[in-house]
């Protein structure tokens, strides 16, 4: 209770900050984005609830969230469809009982005209019943487990991140196509953990998979794991460990003398988080995801280019797929010419919505309303003097079966 | 092979708690203080270890600066609150004041050094495994079960052998007496104090390679030491270190036979130690 106290303090003060930004931004009125030549307020206020951790474990996701949404509103000047876009952002912690309570106060009491954010699967779980009900176009930011988009899909949710198969399977398809046919499967045993693993088992058809390992979550020791890695005498480990769970792996499995003897490939998990914290001990890892900050694109280039004058620190996933959730927002709301009174409306607008991402191209399967996009194959590599993810294939469109 | 490697590896986990548990201990023991902050300890000493590493280039010096820092600031925090909570009955108030302490440090140590995962490579000459034929192992665990067991032997040294041990032991026995004989009990309390968080910091920093540096960290530590503490026995440091070692090889035994109840194993002995043995394996009966 405390620290719940502490940190909404916080979070308000935050709020006041992004407000004022918003208004200089608007004053300033300079640079002038591609999307929208020169916004011209006619309309009332309109509100975006931001669902977005600013306490507990994801908080740093959170902070990139927000990062990428300001970014791409500025751009525009916090204007769409004519009317300025007022973020009001609530802190989804990491209890999804909080996350919902949190929705509940922006549909029921702030009275938003559309949500997005939501960094953990179970917040967006935890809430969809609600935003179903109460009709409220949302757009989840990076919550990735399947349901969302399949058995507790809502014409109403957006998704602009990723499935856990969507990235995990062509993963699995690319490693039994190039060669490797014994590996080793190892997971962070918890629902992402085991979507991940299911979908790296489709993935890999045929393939001989040596031994399964599941380590609990928050793991501190990957000793045992490490050995029954060495023990099944494969080349190449496949799974997915993230956060500290990577970083405390890679570690470890430096310092047993296998970096560089035995390959990892580990899903999505290597970001620029954990490639901070492990840097050289995390070279030669192989990672899918659908964005890359080598990624050679002009929207890429600019993009990165962007986040780091603005924010002086390179770009992660988190911050692409919130810049991307932002531009949906506007332009559904330009697309309806910001008359937002009718959710269906805006759900047949944005389905129709495609448009060149940092990630390539961005467009929306019409049936699960999930962003269908290309996944890259990644390996950390230095260039430049720069630890980071290099794009070393192009894994093709891929789309969540639903 | 693999029952041994996870002979280690539990021995070298169970050194790390053990660092963070005796500090815990101590200051329980000898100054009857209950210390929440104690895991935020931990993360301190593992912050710092990792600002030195950052600017020296060097893992060493940070074995030193940690635990120095981690002592200054226990200094501080007593001289200018807890003693003022010490003495019988005062148990609730330090609960509190020690909880809004660690709660202060976890947003205090984001401020600092942001959210981001923190950690460094284990320094030379234990960036290597060892290979003893088909048995291979990697050096730093061993590196960090040596460290326990020269804690374990310094902290006996100083309680047997020394004048400042005596006194910490007669502060413990029994403070009014220890007064009425001339011993300086607060002086002395505030010592151990600062002792008991500075084995926290060391433990933070010896840990850093090993574990990596989260928000969240803190409590997870803290929870690790007062399972320790309980199961070992309130105040005695023996019983902390045995206690250490057993929730060390349940941790890396469970990992190998059930990793998905090891969790639960580790709550699991804490719940059986309490109920056979209510004071912990080598407490005292409460009188």
């Amino acid at each position: 209770m405390l620290g719940n106290r502490v940190s909404r303090r916080d979070f308000l003060r935050f709020g006041a900050g992004l407000a004022v930004m918003g208004l200089a931004a608007c004053q300033e009125g300079g640079q002038q984005p591609a999307a929208s030549p020169t916004p011209v307020v006619t309309g009332p206020p309109l509100k975006v609830g931001i669902i977005e951790p600013n306490s507990g474990v994801f908080a740093d996701l959170g902070r990139d969230q927000i990062n990428g949404f300001n970014l791409y509103l500025e751009k525009v000047n916090f204007v769409a469809g004519g009317r300025r876009i007022q973020l009001v952002v609530e802190d989804e912690t990491a209890d999804p009982a909080t996350a919902l309570t949190k929705a509940r106060k922006l549909i029921e009491a702030d009275r938003v005209d559309m949500l997005a954010g939501v960094i953990s699967s179970a917040s967006a779980l935890a809430m969809r019943d609600l935003v179903h009900q109460s009709r409220v176009f949302t757009v989840i930011s990076n919550a990735s487990a399947n349901d969302i988009t399949r058995a507790r899909k809502s014409p109403y949710i957006f998704r602009v991140s990723n499935t856990n198969y969507q990235m995990a399977f062509p993963l699995g398809k690319w490693l039994i196509d190039n060669g490797h046919n014994r590996i080793v499967l190892m997971f962070a045993d918890y629902a992402a953990g085991r979507e991940v693993a299911d979908a790296l088992r489709q993935g890999f058809g045929s393939g001989e998979i040596v031994d399964t390992i599941p380590f609990p979550l928050g793991n501190t020791d990957f000793s045992s794991v490490i050995d029954r890695i060495r023990a099944s005498r494969v080349n190449m480990v496949a799974g997915f460990a993230a956060g500290t769970d990577a970083v405390i792996f890679l570690r470890q499995f430096a310092q047993a003398g296998l970096a560089g003897r035995i390959q990892l490939a580990l899903h999505d998990s290597v970001d620029r988080a954990e490639l901070a914290a492990v840097g050289r001990d995390a070279l030669g890892v192989y990672t899918s995801d659908f964005w890359a900050p080598t990624l050679d694109n002009p929207a890429n280039r600019q993009f990165v280019d962007e986040y780091r004058r603005r924010y002086n620190e390179e770009p992660s996933r988190y911050a692409v797929a919130a810049y991307d959730a932002a531009r949906l927002l506007v332009e559904t709301i330009n697309a309806v010419n910001g008359d937002t009174s009718d959710p269906d409306r805006l759900v047949r607008a944005a389905e129709t919505i495609r448009f060149d991402s940092p990630r390539g191209l961005f467009e929306f399967d019409p049936t699960t309303h999930h962003v269908v996009q290309n996944i890259y194959l990644r390996q950390v590599r230095e260039q430049g003097g720069r630890v980071t993810n290099v794009v070393v294939s192009d894994l093709g469109r891929i789309r969540d079966p639903g | 092979m693999e029952y041994l490697s996870a002979l280690l590896n539990g021995l070298s986990y169970g050194m790390l708690l053990f660092l963070l548990g005796a500090g815990l201990s101590l200051v329980f023991g000898v100054g009857r203080f209950v210390n929440l902050a104690h895991g935020g300890l931990y993360i301190i000493g593992g912050y710092v270890g990792f600002t030195v590493f950052d600017r020296l280039d060097n893992f060493w010096p940070g074995m030193i600066i940690g635990p120095l820092v981690g002592a200054g600031l226990g200094l501080a925090a007593d001289l200018l609150v807890l003693r003022r909570l010490h003495g019988h009955g005062r148990e609730p108030d330090q609960v509190l004041i020690t909880f809004g302490l660690a709660l202060i440090i976890a947003d205090a140590t984001r401020a600092g050094w942001g959210g981001d995962i923190r950690s460094v490579r284990a320094p030379a000459p234990f960036d290597r495994p060892l290979e003893v034929g088909e048995f291979i192992y990697p050096t730093y665990p061993l590196f960090i079960i040596g460290v326990g067991l020269l804690v374990l032997a310094l902290l006996w040294l100083l309680l047997q052998r020394t004048r400042l041990g005596a006194m910490i032991r007669a502060a413990a026995g029994d403070p009014q007496m220890a007064q009425v004989l001339g011993i300086p009990t607060g002086p002395v309390l505030r010592l151990t104090f600062a002792l008991g968080v500075a084995l926290a910091a060391l433990g933070g920093v010896v840990g850093l390679p090993r574990l990596a540096l989260a928000p969240g960290r803190d409590f997870e530590m803290l929870l690790l030491a007062l399972v320790v503490v309980v199961i070992g026995g309130l105040g005695r440091i023996e019983g902390a270190f045995w206690a250490s070692l057993l929730v060390g090889l349940t941790d890396s035994y469970g990992k190998l036979f059930f990793p998905e109840f090891t969790v639960a194993m580790i709550f699991g002995l804490l719940a059986l130690v309490l109920i056979w043995r209510p004071e912990g394996l080598l407490g005292r009966r409460a009188a």
